[in-house]
């Protein structure tokens, strides 16, 4: 693609290949445009090694004072675009300064690497995983190539997963109970549930279920809380009487849902949340709303 | 406008669903699950809405319906594509908005039950369970009813292929109730949507509705295991609670209903009293009657189809129960009118005699219960009850069509107490029309009694008031009917029939005067023909000391309340005729002064109360026909009576009715068989008599001539004719003069006038002109002329 800006022409292509690419799990991922591209995806600890292939154009030669390849854990909020914050950083020199006439390979290994955050693309917050591969030149500028990849960390079920229960109400009006079978979930799950109709005095037209995600980024007073409806799911349709018990089933498959991350980095926040809402038949809106946890299980351990 | 916007929407939808139905069938076509399932659920999504009446949201709903089939077989075909249909099950389950979710949920459902892959009970209970969230009673009943739809060729119900083990019944069971509970509430809440002026419109398009939940019980039916025990400790008192507690009348009255159609009836039988018990709990606006007579009409008919079901409705006391049962409806149901009662207990009632027709102690007490229901109420007065209990008390005349029967009810009278009088009277009517149309005999004192009891309201008035508004056709044509009562009654035992005269007499006597001169006649007729019956058999077997000696019958006829009571009603001609034929049964019973006794009385009324002239001739006719008839009478009587009857003929008011009258008392001196009766001189005595006064009209009217045209011509051709017959029976008093002169005066008087007696003249001639050919009349007939009369 650098071959469309012609003029500024880089001297040679560098392209960076992981070294078991071919069957590592490819996940898609958005890009800034809106494009949506396919990245290897490892986990934290793991070893990240591969070849960088640095061949320069028909007749070129790239001159250079050294090729360095780093492996980068980025933050960047959309309110500073550009500006990013790297809680990872890990360097190695690849070659010594000199001069490229032909195709070069040059094998890296990133050994055991921690990364203790999983890759995020949120409304004001990015976090992002990349290798960057710089090769260092004096007058020209230098050249550089990156490469995204993905990571996410799977954690076992936790011990603890208490159901979430219990009753609302508006006085003389609206009183429930509801159910959630746990208050921790996998990305994979379902929610099982149940409402119970204690009171019912409004005309009640629908109950649905909304699962949000309020993003929180920035600390203290520049605080920032962006809250997304991500998925709105109807759970009953037309006015219960008193006690009726509508059954909640809801399966997360579909949705584009992340983990929960707990002030990462103390740069942001992802919270999870079930809404309850009652809608009667003047559109007014009854909820309630409810944290919940979300992880990523590890695959083989799924049901 | 509302109908036209309906219309509208309609349209709308059914055109979205057809577009949406052919994506979903291109996208099945090319094998594209998920766009077949995406817009299936467009499609399921048309019927989320809210604008449709019941009538045409099911119109939608029958589109949608058929376009799901389609996407049934696409689901089995991409499971066999190797597609798991566990995770199609979830798969579907992801849709956003509940009612596609659910339908397509039940669509996959019945593949999976289909597929054996997982107990169908662990299906049947989550679509069950899931199709609680749409709690909208119409999208809610039509869900379920498409879940009942699916789902029904897949319950191990008789002949289907998903036969399971004894808990696979069960659980298809549990589902099926469970449904139908469901069902029943959403449609029992329907009544609650919207606004209440057009509630009965809702009502309406509710009752439209019903056969969706109705059809639940059905399949309940057909399932196969639910044998009498599951039905009577599981399905029946399940289907009750929900039935009980909806509160509701329309559905309870349906639900009713339906139990009672759907399920069989020996089940029914041994379960009446679980089923019967239900009846007092429903709401008091629910129209038990029609329920309950449903279920006794059906036992009814299983009872008359199959000789072998009778023991087993001895066995479970079937009548107790449904007496009780009754009897807690009513006690329950304070606001029930008498008529809604009193219907309860004409259903009963026949189904007793339907069940029952042997045992007459139940029909008395089914009466019984009646009565008591009754006595709470006081008299009825609204004509739907007074219906109602005319139609309770035929009902067992109808049955037995014999009032014998009835007579040994003895609460029957006891219902009729507390009928008004016009009821009263009808039923009255109705009681003695079933005795004469169906020959019924009545053969006993004791039957009569109780029968007179019945039809009181015909044999008497009723606090001794008299309609004067009731019509006088009417009233004849009742009062015949007890006449004709009256001959039913007969009895071969003398005595006893002797009974049955002197019940009858006690009732009828009570009649008042309107009707006594139209009941006291057959009733004197009716014990006249005992009185020849006891001497047509000569002896009486009973000696002197039975009461159904002729004296002693004819002593209570001549007793001052019998015929008497005829004269001081102003009946007289009527009591004047009764004692002339009691005179002739006493007559040939050969009792003088009984005989005499009866003449006397006549005789007295004729003097006291016929004033009317031409009521006179008539009786005077009569006395003189009957005495000329009397054979018991010693000479002294003979003459008292005789001279007195002669005496009223002379007193008569027209010259006319005089001369006939005296005429004809000269047959009183001569009686063909009696020889000591022929006494010729005073038979020329009285034609002599009469003569005069024939003559004496004769010259009122040549006085009066022009004015009059009555002649005396007539009256001398009966005189001759008189002679004639007394020439014929060998009366030697009369002479061939006699004849002579009156020939002439015939034949003067005819020459005046036109007399309009030529062809009474004629035939004279010509009867004179045959008897003097004949045999054994030539010789008498010799002393008369032709040429007289030329």
């Amino acid at each position: 693609m650098n071959y469309l800006l012609g003029a500024f022409k880089p001297a040679c292509n560098i392209s960076i290949t992981f070294t078991d690419g071919k069957n590592r799990k490819q996940v898609p991922i958005k890009k800034d445009n809106g494009q949506i591209v396919m990245n290897p995806l490892f986990q934290s600890q793991e070893t990240i090694a591969g070849k960088i292939n640095i061949e320069p154009y028909q007749g070129k030669k790239v001159e250079h004072n050294g090729v360095k390849v780093e492996l980068l854990g980025q933050i960047e909020m959309y309110h500073d675009r550009g500006n990013f914050y790297d809680f990872t950083s890990l360097v190695r020199e690849i070659d010594v300064p000199g001069e490229i006439y032909e195709r070069k390979t040059y094998p890296f290994e990133f050994s055991s690497v921690e990364m203790p955050y999983e890759t995020f693309n949120g409304v004001n917050v990015r976090l992002r995983y990349v290798l960057k591969v710089t090769v260092t030149r004096g007058y020209a500028g230098s050249i550089v190539e990156y490469q995204d990849f993905v990571v996410r960390n799977y954690v076992p079920p936790p011990p603890i997963n208490n159901s979430i229960k219990m009753e609302v109400g508006i006085e003389d009006c609206l009183h429930i109970e509801f159910e959630y079978n746990k208050s921790k979930y996998h990305l994979k799950d379902v929610i099982l549930g149940k409402i119970y109709f204690l009171l019912v005095r409004i005309k009640i037209k629908n109950m649905d279920l909304e699962i949000r995600r309020r993003e929180s980024t920035g600390a203290g007073a520049n605080t920032h809380v962006e809250t997304e409806t991500l998925a709105k799911f109807e759970l009953m349709d037309g006015a219960p009487v008193r006690g009726e018990s509508i059954p909640v089933r809801v399966f997360l498959t579909p949705y584009d849902l992340t983990p929960t991350h707990h002030n990462i980095n103390n740069k942001f926040s992802v919270k999870y949340y079930l809404n309850l809402v009652l809608v009667d038949e003047e559109d007014r809106r009854y909820f309630k709303q409810q944290e919940i946890t979300l992880y990523r299980l590890k695959e083989e351990t799924l049901s | 406008m509302i109908a036209d916007d309906d219309e509208k929407w309609l349209a709308a939808a059914i055109a979205a669903v057809k577009q949406n139905a052919f994506y979903m069938q291109r996208a099945i076509d090319s094998n594209n699950l998920k766009d077949a399932l995406k817009f299936s659920a467009q499609m399921l999504s048309e019927l989320r809405t809210s604008k449709l009446s019941p009538h045409k949201y099911y119109e939608l709903y029958m589109r949608v319906f058929n376009e799901l089939g389609t996407l049934e077989i696409f689901f089995k075909e991409e499971t066999g594509r190797g597609c798991s249909i566990a995770e199609l099950y979830e798969l579907v389950q992801h849709a956003g908005n509940i009612l596609p979710r659910l339908y397509l949920l039940c669509t996959i459902g019945s593949v999976y039950i289909k597929s054996k892959d997982v107990t169908t009970t662990d299906i049947l209970k989550d679509l069950v369970e899931m199709c609680r969230a749409v709690q909208h009673p119409l999208r809610g009943l039509f869900l379920r009813s498409y879940l009942a739809q699916v789902t029904r060729d897949k319950l191990p119900c008789i002949g289907s292929e998903l036969e399971g083990d004894g808990d696979a019944h069960m659980d298809a069971l549990e589902f099926v109730l469970q449904n139908f509970t469901e069902m029943n509430k959403l449609w029992v809440r329907m009544q609650h949507q919207g606004p209440s002026r057009e509630k009965e419109k809702r009502e309406k398009e509710r009752n439209e509705l019903r056969d969706l939940v109705g059809k639940n019980l059905h399949v309940l039916s057909q399932l196969e295991g639910v044998d009498l025990g599951i039905y009577r400790d599981t399905v029946l008192p399940r289907i009750l609670e929900q039935v009980v507690n909806c509160k509701d009348e329309l559905a309870q009255c349906y639900l009713m209903d339906c139990i009672i159609q759907v399920f069989p009836d020996d089940f029914h039988l041994q379960t009446l009293d679980v089923l019967l018990g239900a009846c007092p709990q429903l709401q008091p606006s629910v129209d038990i009657k029609t329920v309950l007579s449903g279920l006794m009409e059906r036992l009814s008919n299983y009872a008359a189809s199959s000789v072998e079901a009778l023991p087993n409705f001895l066995q479970v006391e079937a009548f107790s129960k449904f007496n009780y049962a009754i009897g807690k409806v009513v006690e329950a149901q304070v606001d029930l009118p008498a008529a809604g009662s009193v219907t309860l207990y004409l259903f009963l009632l026949k189904f007793t005699l339907h069940v029952y027709s042997d045992r007459l102690d139940y029909v008395d007490q089914v009466l019984g219960s009646c009565v008591t229901q009754l006595s709470a109420t006081g008299k009825l007065c609204d004509d739907k009850a007074a219906k109602q209990i005319v139609a309770f008390l035929s009902a067992p005349l109808e049955k037995y069509n014999n009032v014998v029967t009835i007579l040994k009810l003895t609460n029957y009278p006891q219902v009729m107490e507390y009928l008004d009088h016009e009821t009263n009277k009808a039923m009255a009517i109705i009681i003695v029309q079933s005795v004469l149309k169906n020959n019924t005999h009545i053969t006993t004192a004791d039957e009569v009694d109780a029968l007179f009891e019945l039809a009181k309201g015909l044999i008497k008035d009723f606090d001794g008031k008299i309609d004067n508004e009731i019509d006088e056709e009417d009233f004849q044509e009742e009062q015949n009917l007890v006449a004709r009562l009256v001959h039913k009654l007969y009895n071969d035992d003398p005595e006893e029939m002797s009974k049955i005269i002197f019940t009858v007499r006690k009732h009828i006597l009570t009649g008042g005067p309107k009707r006594l001169p139209l009941t006291i006649p057959p009733l004197v007729f009716s014990a006249l023909k005992l009185i020849r019956r006891l001497r047509g058999g000569d002896e009486n077997p009973f000696g002197d000391d039975a009461s159904a000696t002729p004296k002693k019958i004819l002593q209570l006829l001549s007793e001052a309340s019998t015929v008497e009571a005829l004269s001081d009603v102003s009946a007289p001609d009527v009591a004047l005729r009764l004692y002339l034929q009691c005179a002739q049964a006493a007559n040939d019973c050969e009792l003088e002064t009984v005989t005499y006794e009866f003449f006397t009385k006549a005789y007295l009324l004729y003097e006291e109360e016929i004033s009317d002239s031409k009521a006179q001739v008539t009786a005077l006719h009569l006395i003189i026909g009957t005495l000329q008839r009397m054979r018991v009478f010693n000479v002294e009587n003979r003459d008292t009576l005789t001279h007195k009857a002669t005496g009223y003929s002379a007193r008569l008011l027209r010259k006319p009715d005089q001369c006939r009258a005296i005429y004809e008392c000269a047959h009183l001196f001569w009686a063909d068989e009696g020889e000591n009766l022929k006494d010729g001189e005073r038979v020329v005595l009285c034609l002599k008599r009469a003569q005069r006064i024939a003559d004496a009209v004769q010259k009122m009217a040549n006085a009066s001539r022009g004015t009059s045209s009555t002649g005396s011509v007539a009256l001398y051709v009966e005189l001759l004719n008189k002679y004639l017959y007394f020439l014929e029976k060998g009366n030697s008093e009369v002479t061939g003069d006699t004849i002579q002169s009156l020939a002439e005066l015939v034949r003067s008087e005819t020459k005046k006038v036109e007399s309009g007696a030529e062809s009474f003249i004629n035939s004279t001639l010509r009867y004179i002109e045959f008897q003097r050919q004949q045999d054994g009349m030539s010789e008498k007939y010799e002393k008369i002329k032709m040429e007289w009369f030329e």
